[in-house]
């Protein structure tokens, strides 16, 4: 199983990275953009064969490493 | 009453030999390193949490060494009302290992900035700052590339009300604003305190303003805060 773990930052929350990308889009012709937001993806790969192990599992990691929830929100997908 | 600092050594930590070179030669008291695989924090009033890069910034800054095996044994140090300063990298280890609120993000311009800044000191009257006058505009250099505080405004709204915000970035003239911000931090918030009044975490670099031939001598009056406070308990 593999899982796929989309972090972002909170929409209230400011993206200099993305602001500065979005300048650099403008830049090079593209016009029309409202909004650039830059976040992570973090791929892991389970032995697990339970599916819904493996979703509390991710929750869990989510929680507790690997986004801050202070400025940060989490989705997951679970592939086979 | 012989009194013990110590500074806490994580892998990437780079300013290390700098805070104990300041404690040991400037201000003249034992220190020792700490390894963050030590967990006995036993006969030591004051921890240092120096900068760098510890594990190499990845995830997030601080983020993997507030798992570090040392850090339980700070948290429980801060427990006890026992001081702690966390400077930089060792400031946002403190955040993520909620020791201290809120977070830092990226500085707004994206670029590293490491020079000298000036700051206001908006509380006088904690551990860290008591050699210090209210409003003493200090000069001490900043080196970060996530220096860019952060907080909920429930969480501003707590860090005020409990008088927790001890310096501010200013012009030399003690100004806040935002020409005076260097890195975009949320009311140009440099450094605070928790609510105990026990931990300091500030993005500047006291050790790095220690001595005069340095070009400012202000970030030794900090230590010099902690020694004095240590001494008159």
């Amino acid at each position: 199983m593999i899982a796929e773990i989309y972090i972002t930052l909170k929409e209230t929350v400011s993206d200099p990275q993305g602001l500065t990308v979005k300048h650099a889009l403008e830049s090079l012709g593209y016009k029309d953009l409202v909004e650039v937001r830059i976040g992570k993806l973090i791929k892991i790969k389970l032995n697990s064969k339970n599916r819904r192990l493996a979703m509390r599992q991710i929750e869990d990691m989510c929680r507790r490493l690997l986004a801050n929830p202070i400025i940060e929100e989490y989705n997951f997908k679970i592939k086979d | 009453m012989k009194l013990s600092f110590a500074v806490v050594v994580f892998p990437g930590s780079n300013c290390d030999q700098d805070c104990f070179y300041v404690i040991k030669n400037v201000l003249k008291q034992p220190v020792k390193y700490i390894w963050h695989k030590e967990t006995n924090l036993e006969g030591i009033d004051c921890l240092i949490l120096p900068g760098g890069f510890s594990y190499g910034d990845y995830l997030r800054t601080g983020a993997i060494a507030r798992f570090s095996p040392v850090m339980k044994a700070v948290g429980n140090f801060a427990k006890r009302g026992k001081t702690i300063i966390g400077i930089c990298n060792g400031f946002q280890i403190l955040l993520e290992a909620g020791l201290l609120p809120g977070i830092m993000i990226r500085n707004k311009n994206l670029h590293f900035i490491c020079r000298y800044v000036y700051l206001r000191t908006e509380n006088n009257k904690t551990r860290f700052t008591n050699l210090f006058n209210s409003g003493q505009v200090l000069r001490i250099p900043i080196a970060h590339n996530e220096g860019n505080y952060y907080i909920d405004p429930k969480g501003l709204e707590e860090l005020k009300d409990n008088n927790q915000i001890v310096f501010r970035y200013c012009s030399a003239d003690a100004e806040v604003n935002e020409d005076s911000n260097p890195n975009g931090a949320l009311e140009n918030i440099a450094g605070i305190i928790n609510k105990e009044g026990n931990i300091l975490g500030m993005m500047p670099h006291p050790e790095r303003s220690s001595e005069e031939q340095l070009g400012s001598q202000d970030g030794y009056f900090i230590f010099k805060s902690i020694l004095n406070y240590l001494k008159t308990r």
